[in-house]
């Protein structure tokens, strides 16, 4: 049973570095500030969460499982909302995103209302 | 009534799970900054069903199940084209419409459009949520509608 715990938490806290790692490799190579947003978006959710549930499983006492989920439910309600206040900051200042023009094109069919050659796009 | 039990019941489970000293006098230390709070919350007219949604409890914790698988598909795919590089993304920018009645089931949308990685919801005007996805079949699956359905459940 301890050998089991000892194996599991090593794997969720492996797991939630990499996904960290991810996260700040996307930062340099996605082009834009939209985008690299959504890179952070998984060292505040899945990367965070993996560590901290690690770092839980590993716990003895009480007290500082406690504490854990108290910083796992704080940074999943934090995580968003510092995001999306960003976002929005951004776009009210008026920094326009890079899109792709595949997805330009997906856009004007849409205004147009254009349904059957929006459908047959995959 | 409801609403300051239950805040009674927050406050004062977190103050035993940080303080970790049982005696006497930290206990009544603990006692009298919470009724504190409790009477600054009443002053300032903050307890009440937005701040406490005790409506929601029963049903969200079969909501936060959904959400979280739902998080970790998003990750993988999310981390998949961070590998994949800049050449692999369709980054789209996008207005969608929401169902939701109350000002709880919009907040609960957007942030959980928002926490799940790869869309991330800008702005939000009367019955629209202006997205940024990394992905456009992102918007697709958003559009499917099976996330506002979920929501919209959980108003009633």
């Amino acid at each position: 049973m301890e050998f089991f715990i000892i194996i599991s938490s090593g794997l969720c806290l492996l797991i939630g570095s990499f996904l960290c790692v991810s996260g700040g490799i996307g930062i340099i190579r996605f082009p834009d500030f939209y985008t690299r947003m959504h890179a952070v978006g998984i060292t505040d959710t899945l990367g965070a969460g993996l560590i901290l549930i690690g770092l839980m499983l590993l716990s003895t006492d009480l007290l500082v499982f406690a504490k854990l989920v108290m910083i796992l439910l704080l940074t999943l309600l934090i995580g968003p909302t510092t995001s999306h206040v960003l976002a929005k900051a951004a776009l009210h200042n008026g920094l326009a995103p890079k899109l792709n023009q595949d997805a330009l094109d997906h856009n004007s069919l849409d205004q147009t209302g254009n349904e059957e050659t929006n459908s047959s796009n995959p | 009534m409801r609403h300051t039990i239950s805040l009674f019941l927050t406050l004062a489970a977190f103050w035993l799970f940080n303080s970790g000293h049982y005696s006497m006098l930290v206990m009544s230390l603990g006692l009298v900054s919470i009724v504190l709070v409790l009477i600054i919350c009443h002053k300032m007219d903050v307890v009440d069903q937005e701040s406490q949604p005790l409506y929601l409890t029963p049903q969200i914790l079969g909501y936060f199940v959904w959400l979280i698988k739902e998080i970790i598909q998003a990750n993988i795919t999310v981390v998949k084209h961070i590998w994949l590089g800049k050449e692999s993304i369709s980054p789209t920018f996008k207005k969608i419409k929401i169902s939701q009645k109350t000002d709880m089931g919009k907040v609960i949308y957007a942030n959980s459009i928002t926490l799940t990685p790869g869309t991330v919801a800008i702005d939000l005007v009367d019955d629209e949520i202006i997205v940024h996805a990394l992905l456009y079949k992102d918007f697709e699956s958003l559009e499917a509608g099976e996330m506002d359905r979920r929501v919209s459940l959980l108003e009633r």
